[in-house]
């Protein structure tokens, strides 16, 4: 296994934000609290020593009965091209929780957060365009949380008028 | 060109109008919606629909185990699906920190690269197509069709693949591979040629191209571009160099870059990236090394049908790989992969808790950042120009919308 560089980096620069931290099968990973992700984000961004200037994946995963702190956690991949390194980044949510929205630091952040926000109904606070992205408008639930059942159907929708876009 | 373009003088009332094009347009491939706001010719607003194509990839995984999966992950980029298995599959071994023997890499590593072929050249066949150029079309797609057919009697499908498998792959390539495609990579260079002559210096392809969907540097970034959309903008970064996988350490090979940042150098730098990937093929089968494919360990890769069917012994670890409760089950924790497909960079982000099945499993589409940008490049230009820009981005459907 490598050694870990970016962890001890940013337990020096956030101290007490930085919750738990792991680097499983060589992925270093941190957990941080929601109301610190703008903070942190921004500084992954744009500090000299870190420069994560790629967004590459953002999900969330739904601990249901596995008897974790929160439900949710929302789950971010940065890689620096600069320094050739990735991160994880979570942070953990209950339902109904926002988690502040990343859209403004990276533009790839907005589809993956309506992505997201469909998908397990996580609330992305300040997202510029709150809409549905591989879902209809009219599609009830949240499909990947763990307690909506895989073979769920839903009814035909009513055709759109000429002028009402999706 | 952009000063040759009519620019709509403000002294004319110009109304706006809606146009929709897609979801059943043929140059949308049926399945993306775009809502454009057009005075005259002129595109002022652009908004992409997707999500046409959603048939719940992650749901799926999640209800199947972690052996099962591997069969979804060929309808993700239908048109290189052995390299999504493969992305997979590493993601799995990554997370049981288990290492394929080397032959078994350098036949995965072989895949993949003919499967990057196939891709770039039919993005480049349906492009140009769409342009009007229907003779590159009728080359590239003879071109491909003759990977096909080899992976065909290789493998035994032609689009749902499912070629590889926990700690290897199906089978172990036959002894004629290396033969058939050191003929058909000859084929493919001539094709190159061809394609060249009709495209990279053909006047009505250059003014079509050049200097359309611009996107910059930064915004490349900052959408989180990967592979050749990334590289037409300057930018150095290939999963296989930054982070090698596979045997793509021992391979000589070149990353091409362009910089201008247009439809042409995404055209072109996939042209590029062909030859790149035929040497790769070249040198794997070259340096082939000899050995078993598959990791030995009877707990992890599945036997051979010929066992199962042929032996107690086998019939018992494929029962006890598959049957009822029993299958692989690594140790609870998470691990994102990454590896660079035909589009840019396809990243697994895997959760075990130590089930039989994924608790999560989801992929990083590698075109859905081109296809977010999409309305950036294609505003202030031409209805005319949606086409070349729709078409060099290579958005695959499946893996958009999983």
């Amino acid at each position: 296994m490598s050694e870990l560089l970016t962890i001890p980096l940013l337990q020096e620069l956030f101290g007490e934000t930085i919750l738990e931290s792991h680097a499983h099968r060589g992925d270093e990973t941190v957990i941080i609290p929601p109301q610190s992700l703008e903070e942190v984000a921004t500084r992954l961004q744009q500090d000299e020593r870190l420069r994560f200037e790629f967004l590459m994946d953002l999900t969330a995963v739904d601990y249901l009965h596995l008897d974790r702190p929160k439900r949710f956690e929302v789950v971010y991949h940065f890689y620096s091209l600069t320094h050739n390194r990735r991160l994880r980044v979570k942070v953990r949510v209950d339902d109904g929780e926002p988690v502040p929205t990343l859209a403004l630091l990276w533009k790839t952040a907005d589809w993956f957060e309506r992505e997201t926000a469909e998908m397990y109904g996580i609330k992305f606070a300040g997202h510029p365009d709150p809409r549905p992205l591989l879902l209809y408008p009219e599609f009830k639930g949240y499909p990947l949380r763990k307690d909506y059942d895989q073979r769920a159907s839903h009814p035909l929708v009513e055709s759109r008028r000429k002028g009402e876009s999706a | 060109m952009s000063e040759e373009r009519y620019i709509p003088r403000n002294d004319l009332n110009i109304e706006t109008m809606q146009i929709n094009l897609g979801p059943s347009h043929p140059t949308t491939h049926g399945i993306i919606q775009m809502d454009l706001q057009v005075a005259g010719e002129d595109i002022i607003e652009a908004d992409v629909i997707i999500g046409y194509l959603h048939r719940g990839f992650e749901k799926m995984c999640e209800a199947h185990n972690w052996n099962q999966a591997v069969i979804y992950t060929d309808r993700l980029n239908y048109v290189s699906p052995l390299i999504n298995n493969v992305g997979y599959h590493l993601a799995v071994e990554k997370l049981m920190d288990i290492e394929v023997p080397s032959r078994g890499q350098y036949v995965r590593m072989v895949l993949s690269e003919i499967m990057r072929i196939c891709d770039h050249q039919t993005a480049l066949a349906a492009a140009a197509m769409e342009l009007g150029g229907f003779t590159p079309f009728l080359y590239l797609m003879k071109g491909r069709e003759l990977w096909w057919e080899l992976l065909e009697r290789v493998v035994g499908a032609r689009v749902t693949t499912s070629f590889t498998r926990i700690g290897g792959m199906v089978a172990d390539l036959p002894d004629w591979f290396a033969a058939a495609a050191e003929d058909i990579l000859l084929e493919t260079a001539n094709i190159n040629r061809e394609v060249h002559t009709l495209l990279t210096r053909n006047r009505i392809f250059i003014d079509r191209t050049r200097g359309v969907g611009y996107i910059s540097p930064e915004d490349a970034i900052s959408y989180g571009f990967t592979g050749p959309m990334l590289r037409s903008c300057g930018i150095e970064y290939d999963v296989r160099v930054a982070a090698p996988y596979l045997a793509y350490n021992d391979i000589d090979f070149e990353i091409p870059i362009l910089t201008n940042c247009d439809v042409y150098d995404r055209f072109y730098i996939r042209l590029l990236e062909i030859d790149q990937s035929c040497r790769i093929i070249k040198q794997g089968l070259a340096k082939l090394p000899q050995g078993p494919v598959n990791h030995l360990d009877k707990n992890i890769s599945l036997p051979p049908k010929s066992e199962v069917y042929g032996s107690i012994e086998g019939l018992m670890a494929h029962f006890k790989l598959l049957m009822n409760d029993n299958g692989v089950r690594p140790e609870a924790g998470e691990v994102y992969h990454a590896i660079e497909a035909a589009n840019g960079e396809l990243g697994y982000y895997l959760v075990s808790t130590g089930e039989l099945c994924p608790h999560k499993c989801r992929v990083r589409p590698t075109c859905m950042p081109f296809t977010q940008a999409l309305p950036q490049m294609i505003k202030q230009g031409m209805i005319a120009d949606v086409v070349p820009c729709f078409g060099s981005i290579n958005m695959i459907g499946g893996e958009l919308d999983r």
